[in-house]
């Protein structure tokens, strides 16, 4: 059994889910994860902020596309938890 | 004193404003929801002058060494004292070793928190107000960092205030996903077509990802200047003038793609057309608008943005009476 919870913006900015452009994604879809993985960077202001998971599980989706513009609240990823 | 535990994301020490050196290239800095930060000063009793916190999305997690009343305006957030939910826009008690921590800002951008006396850093040319960009006043000139230590002024005449004295919902700030912004005509908003002229007031424009102290970069429809021949002095783009004063809440536009509307920390001169003001009531309002956001401009005269600033200090003063008559 699991259940579905989304990473949600935790302010507005562009989403990012590699450091740089040439590198490997910081979270792979299916990917397993902890509280406090680092799963992708939002820019706002001119600077980029980690964006740490809260949830615990296994990615199974990325609701916005690598360099979308996000509002502040807007769901990130999925995660499936393990009931 | 009160310690830094965690930041948030662009925690500065604002007041009113650092005034008297726009002519030399100085901003005033300051609030920029300059209301939110005055009711917070009143209901802690201090005056207008005393320095702040302001928020940006996120706000800090503090420890205070020492007991202290403070009061919390602006966004909407959820904010806690140990742990338990405390009220906004309310005069508020925190005993020595509390933690006072901010949540995510739920509507609107900046919170401002007053604590009674004010924060203490240098003044640097007749202000507390952070400029970043010049690494200049607040604290060593930038963002808070973890590991901060603000001191508080003790305050030599202090006004009372009643714990849990609050602020009438009608006098606090709501922010929309959408908002009327009244400019006033700027210098050479001749030089504008008369169908972009029409556009600037009849079509939404959308708060871009790119909003800041400094300038808030806006998405619309795309303005078109005048057909003339550039001045000596000026820039190529249509949009270039000889160089001239900015004022604070200044609309350009750079080749017509976008509009730039320039806050509290911009430059004060250069070389794009001045198109429009934001009067300074609704620099307030646009201070807490992010994207996607979206505001339609109305064009007000010049005396009734000086009549609206005017009953907005009148509206503090008001506060103030209130807030002391239930001492």
């Amino acid at each position: 059994m699991s259940d579905t919870q989304e990473i949600l913006a935790p302010f507005p900015g562009i989403f990012y889910r590699r450091t740089d452009p040439g590198s490997d994604p910081l979270v792979e879809l299916g990917q397993e994860i902890a509280v406090g993985d680092v799963i992708a960077l939002v820019e706002v202001m001119k600077m980029f902020h980690e964006v740490q998971s809260t949830i615990a599980g296994t990615v199974v989706e990325f609701c916005v596309e690598d360099g979308d513009a996000i509002a502040m609240g807007q769901a990130l990823a999925k995660i499936a938890t393990k009931l | 004193m009160i310690t830094v535990i965690q930041p948030g994301l662009y925690t500065t020490v604002q007041d009113r404003g650092r005034f008297g050196f726009y002519g030399v290239g100085f901003p005033p800095s300051g609030s920029m929801d300059q209301y939110s930060s005055a009711v917070a000063n009143i209901l802690v009793g201090n005056n207008p002058d005393a320095a702040v916190l302001e928020t940006t999305f996120l706000g800090p997690t503090l420890e205070f060494e020492q007991d202290a009343n403070v009061a919390l305006t602006g966004a909407s957030v959820d904010m806690t004292l140990d742990g338990i939910s405390i009220p906004l826009w309310t005069s508020v008690s925190v005993k020595k070793g509390q933690v006072l921590a901010f949540g995510g800002a739920i509507a609107g951008v900046r919170n401002y928190l007053a604590i009674r006396g004010g924060i203490n850093v240098k003044p640097m040319m007749g202000s507390r107000s952070t400029y970043v960009a010049s690494h200049l006043g607040g604290y060593e000139g930038r963002v808070l960092k973890p590991g901060d230590r603000l001191e508080i002024l003790q305050d030599s005449e202090p006004k009372e205030v009643r714990v849990g004295c609050e602020i009438p919902e009608d006098l606090r700030v709501t922010p929309r996903a959408h908002q009327e912004i009244r400019i006033v005509s700027g210098l050479c908003h001749y030089l504008l077509d008369p169908q972009s002229q029409e556009l600037l007031v009849s079509k939404p424009f959308t708060i871009s990802t790119e909003a800041n102290r400094t300038g808030y970069r806006l998405k619309g429809d795309q303005l078109s200047f005048v057909e003339r021949r550039q001045p000596f002095g000026a820039g190529s783009d249509p949009s270039n003038v000889v160089n001239l004063g900015y004022p604070v809440g200044s609309l350009q536009a750079p080749s017509g793609l976008e509009l730039i509307c320039l806050m509290r920390d911009a430059v004060t001169g250069g070389g794009y057309a001045t198109l429009a003001t934001v009067i300074s009531v609704d620099l307030d309002i646009l201070s807490q608008m992010k994207f996607p956001e979206t505001v339609s401009f109305e064009s007000v005269s010049l005396e009734t943005a000086l009549q609206l600033r005017s009953d907005r200090g009148q509206r503090l003063r008001n506060i103030a009476e209130l807030v002391n008559s239930i001492a």
